[in-house]
């Protein structure tokens, strides 16, 4: 029924080669505890999408937020386009959320449950200050598109989020992720909480994406193989600690660190499609 | 009368209803015979929990079951009805009959109480032990988890330790109490994937070392397949397909087992043309 | 698809982990449909509007002066006085229907003070830091912890004993009950992804309040407010009943209540009369409170 996901999709246009987004040595630590995170530097260029990997408390989740501008990091420093990120500076902050955009692992709770579809996908067009005038009843056309671009049914503004499963909603979520055409997608997980059917079609929507966009993909996930499917780069974390990093074929493929080995290894696997 | 019936389980005909008449699980029959292990297969919505709350009497109020579900705690011991069975019955049925381990070990231990404590309670009851033999018999059981450092996990309270451990700890309480029947609802969903092999590991030792009967219930085929022979497909409520792991995986017959498998391969694909 | 039935989880509630899968199954589609207009919410605005009919009517006639004591006392209902009188001789309809606006007005007054105050705070609590809102948090339980009855004594001690003094005292206590509410609320809220969503969205705070973290807490402090709102006419009746409401001649039904519980068996129209108005509120408030819930709910309000 399918055909196979290339393992290291082609590069996009390597036109602009430094890095969009970028820690310097990241660490951070809460109020008076041990860091979590522990000197992280991690480049995300066009067209080269990263995968973060690691267990539970590695700290994939505080680098995503750093990333994503939600917490400053203790020590170290976030660049986007190569400026340092200020997260007071009104004016950077709009470019960047322009061009940052983010997905999350629970589709119940990301989308606003009072919102209609149509309000919540237009929310970045409106917060970011790009909403066009339309006339009275009627919705910005480019809602619609992005609806349309993630393979939601055309009446799906008028409707609110729990009229639809967990698969759908996400697609919400995308769409309202790349309404304004951002340069990076940051994704927590973004769809290990859906069912293996389900998960498929997200992975192929999101590599479509990827191809028709230019879009660039960083990404938080435990599982390998949504990581190889989707990313060019892969970084291990263990501790707070990138252990390794680089393209994910050698990372995954051959990887040097014991963590990494043991994580490749323990991968559950279907029998081989084979009779022995 | 009472020939030798292999059967630890054999659940005929099981249908479940909302009170408000929904079909939830609708005519669902299978057997596992003392010693062998049954996955039951199926995304959300397919009633396999449902399926396994309901061999130990145990689904939430506002549904109730129909048709026929039998325990055996012994190959030549009288089978109980779980269905229409008293509470009184029923608790007596659990633990000895079967137990089961759920996905969220968190919720499944009580936070106010240590975890040595919580592992002699079924001890206490089912073993009748006292004094210097129980103590002994929790360590063992911690040991048999192959939880290191027994000492501080006795006493140390469920959020003190890790969700891996966790679950060894659920496993140790299950088989406290000798099961014939070990139901382990997604046992490994929650825990990292290095862990989740050791855990898997450490079930299938454990349940071949003790003869004990296994249903597996999981979302995720691979999983499945490395500690089950036989497999179950529900989708929506109904059987779709069953057989042993191999055929399932390598021939399914059935399109929904087929959308399943593909999927999982789809998925795998990505990361089999890195790692091999 | 793994599901949260419950959309807005404890605040102790653990994120999931990898995957939430569910304990039950299929229980996402359960709940029943209610597509019909809720019979809660047609109940609750007759009663209510009845109630606020007559204050409205008392604005224009009543049907003797409040002072009136011409009538005879203690008569039994009929003619020329329909309800009877009181033990001074006064119209108990005349002194029912101002005590409707007073009632209204004491309710209404003490709500107004204790949602903008109290959603003003809890909204404060919830965003604060640690610190901050251990501080705001100690004060509300200090607050709550404090009796109605000798805050509004105080009132009338600073002030003087008037249907203000008495509403600004139970608006007072009410604050403290809203905004330990909406600080819940407002955490829990707090908590969900759609807000970091929106803020990686480029929203800013202020309509990150308004477009989220307001519509989703305020079915939840409608219902507690109406519920507010009849515990304040009731308490506004209480501090009436002993003397620390509105001054004679203001025919509150608390009042009415008190002077005419002497004279419980011999005229019971005094006591039942302002005893069913001031059920028939409260019941109609929280009915509309019930109601609006439902259909504020879009969950609720239409199911596939």
């Amino acid at each position: 029924m399918t055909t196979p996901i290339p393992a290291t999709p082609a590069p996009g246009p390597r036109a602009a080669d430094s890095a969009i987004l970028a820690a310097r040595d990241a660490g951070f630590a809460y109020r008076g505890a041990p860091p979590v995170l522990h000197g992280v530097s991690l480049d995300i260029t066009a067209g080269r999408s990263l995968g973060l990997v690691g267990e539970s408390g590695a700290g994939k989740t505080t680098v995503l937020r750093l990333l994503l501008g939600l917490t400053r990091p203790t020590s170290g420093r976030i660049l986007f386009d190569g400026d340092e990120l200020r997260l007071r500076d009104r004016e950077q902050m709009r470019r960047f959320r322009r061009g940052v955009q983010s997905v999350f692992q629970d589709p119940y709770s990301s989308l606003d449950p009072r919102q209609r579809v149509s309000g919540i996908v237009a929310e970045p067009l409106r917060s970011l200050g790009l909403s066009r005038p339309v006339a009275r009843g009627e919705e910005d056309p480019r809602v619609a598109a992005a609806l349309e671009a993630v393979g939601l049914p055309a009446d799906a503004a008028r409707r609110y989020p729990h009229e639809f499963s967990g698969g759908q909603r996400q697609r919400i979520a995308i769409a309202r992720a790349t309404v304004c055409e951002p340069r990076v997608l940051l994704a927590d997980e973004p769809v290990s909480a859906l069912d293996v059917t389900t998960r498929v079609r997200i992975v192929d929507l999101l590599i479509e994406l990827k191809e028709t966009r230019g879009l660039t993909i960083a990404m938080v996930s435990h599982d390998l193989s949504v990581v190889a499917a989707l990313c060019e780069r892969t970084a291990v974390l263990e501790h707070g600690r990138v252990v390794e990093q680089g393209d994910t074929a050698s990372v995954l493929g051959s990887p040097s660190h014991p963590y990494s080995r043991r994580l490749i290894a323990s991968v559950p696997r279907l029998p081989s499609p084979k009779s022995p | 009368m009472n020939a030798r019936d292999p059967r630890a389980l054999d659940v005929n005909g099981l249908t479940i209803r909302t009170d408000q008449g929904r079909t939830l699980v609708s005519d669902l029959s299978f057997s596992i015979n003392a010693g062998s292990r049954l996955g039951l297969v199926g995304e959300s919505g397919s009633g396999k929990s449902l399926t396994a709350l309901a061999v130990l009497g145990l689904l939430p109020p506002g549904m109730n079951a129909s048709g026929s579900i039998v325990l055996r705690e012994a190959p030549d011991a009288p089978g109980t009805e779980v269905i229409g069975a008293t509470e009184q019955r029923l608790t007596g049925l659990r633990g000895r009959a079967a137990t089961v381990v759920f996905q969220e070990p968190l919720t499944a231990l009580d936070p106010l109480m240590r975890i040595g404590g919580q592992l002699a309670e079924p001890l206490r009851r089912w073993r009748g032990l006292r004094g210097p033999a129980l103590r002994r018999a929790v360590a063992e059981a911690l040991e048999q988890v192959r939880l290191p450092d027994p000492d501080r996990i006795t006493r140390a309270y469920p959020h003190e330790i890790s969700g891996g451990q966790r679950q060894r700890v659920a496993l140790a309480m299950a088989l406290a109490c000798d099961p014939a029947l070990l139901i382990a609802d997604e046992p490994t969903t929650a825990l990292d994937v290095t862990v989740q092999s050791e855990v898997l590991a450490l079930l299938d030792g454990l349940v071949a070392q003790r003869g004990m009967a296994l249903l597996f219930v999981s979302h995720d085929l691979a999983v499945v397949s490395s500690v089950t022979d036989h497999v179950l497909v529900l989708k929506d409520g109904a059987a779709v397909e069953s057989g042993s792991v191999d055929d399932i995986v390598r021939r399914p017959q059935h399109p929904y087992t087929r959308d399943l498998v593909d999927s999982a391969r789809h998925l795998e694909s990505a990361l089999e043309r890195i790692v091999r | 698809m793994s599901e949260r039935t419950d959309l807005n989880p404890g605040p102790g509630e653990a994120a999931a982990a990898m995957e939430p899968a569910p304990v039950v199954d299929s229980a996402k589609e359960a709940p029943a449909t209610r597509t019909r207009r809720s019979p809660a919410l047609v109940t609750g605005c007759v009663l209510l509007g009845l109630i606020v009919a007559t204050a409205l009517v008392s604005l224009f006639w009543v049907p003797y002066a409040p002072e009136d004591t011409t009538g005879g006392r203690l008569t039994a209902p009929g003619l020329p006085h329909l309800l009877g009188t009181d033990k001074l001789g006064r119209d108990l309809l005349t002194q029912l229907m101002t005590g409707a606006r007073i009632a209204l007005e004491a309710g209404l007054g003490a709500i107004a003070i204790g949602a903008v105050l109290g959603i003003c705070f809890g909204l404060a609590a919830g965003f604060a830091t640690r610190w901050l809102d251990d501080t705001l948090s100690t004060l509300l339980d200090v607050l709550i912890a404090f009796p109605t009855l000798l805050l509004a004594m105080l009132m009338v001690a600073a002030r003087s004993a008037s249907l203000s003094s008495a509403i600004l005292a139970i608006g007072l206590a009410m604050t403290a009950v809203v905004a330990r509410l909406t600080r819940i609320l407002v955490k829990r809220v707090l908590a969900q992804d759609y807000i970091t969503a929106a803020r990686t969205s480029g929203t800013s705070w202020p309509r990150v309040i308004t477009g989220h973290v307001l519509p989703n807490i305020w079915p939840t402090l409608v219902v507690n407010l109406a519920q507010q709102f009849g515990l304040a006419v009731m308490a506004e009746a209480s501090l009436s009943f002993l003397g620390l409401g509105a001054p004679p001649p203001n025919a509150s039904w608390g009042r009415m209540l008190q002077e005419a519980q002497a004279t419980v068996f011999t005229a019971p129209t005094g006591v039942i009369a302002p005893g069913v108005l001031l059920v028939m509120l409260v019941v109609g408030v929280n009915l509309i409170a019930d109601g609006l819930r439902d259909t504020l709910d879009p969950t609720r309000r239409r199911t596939r």
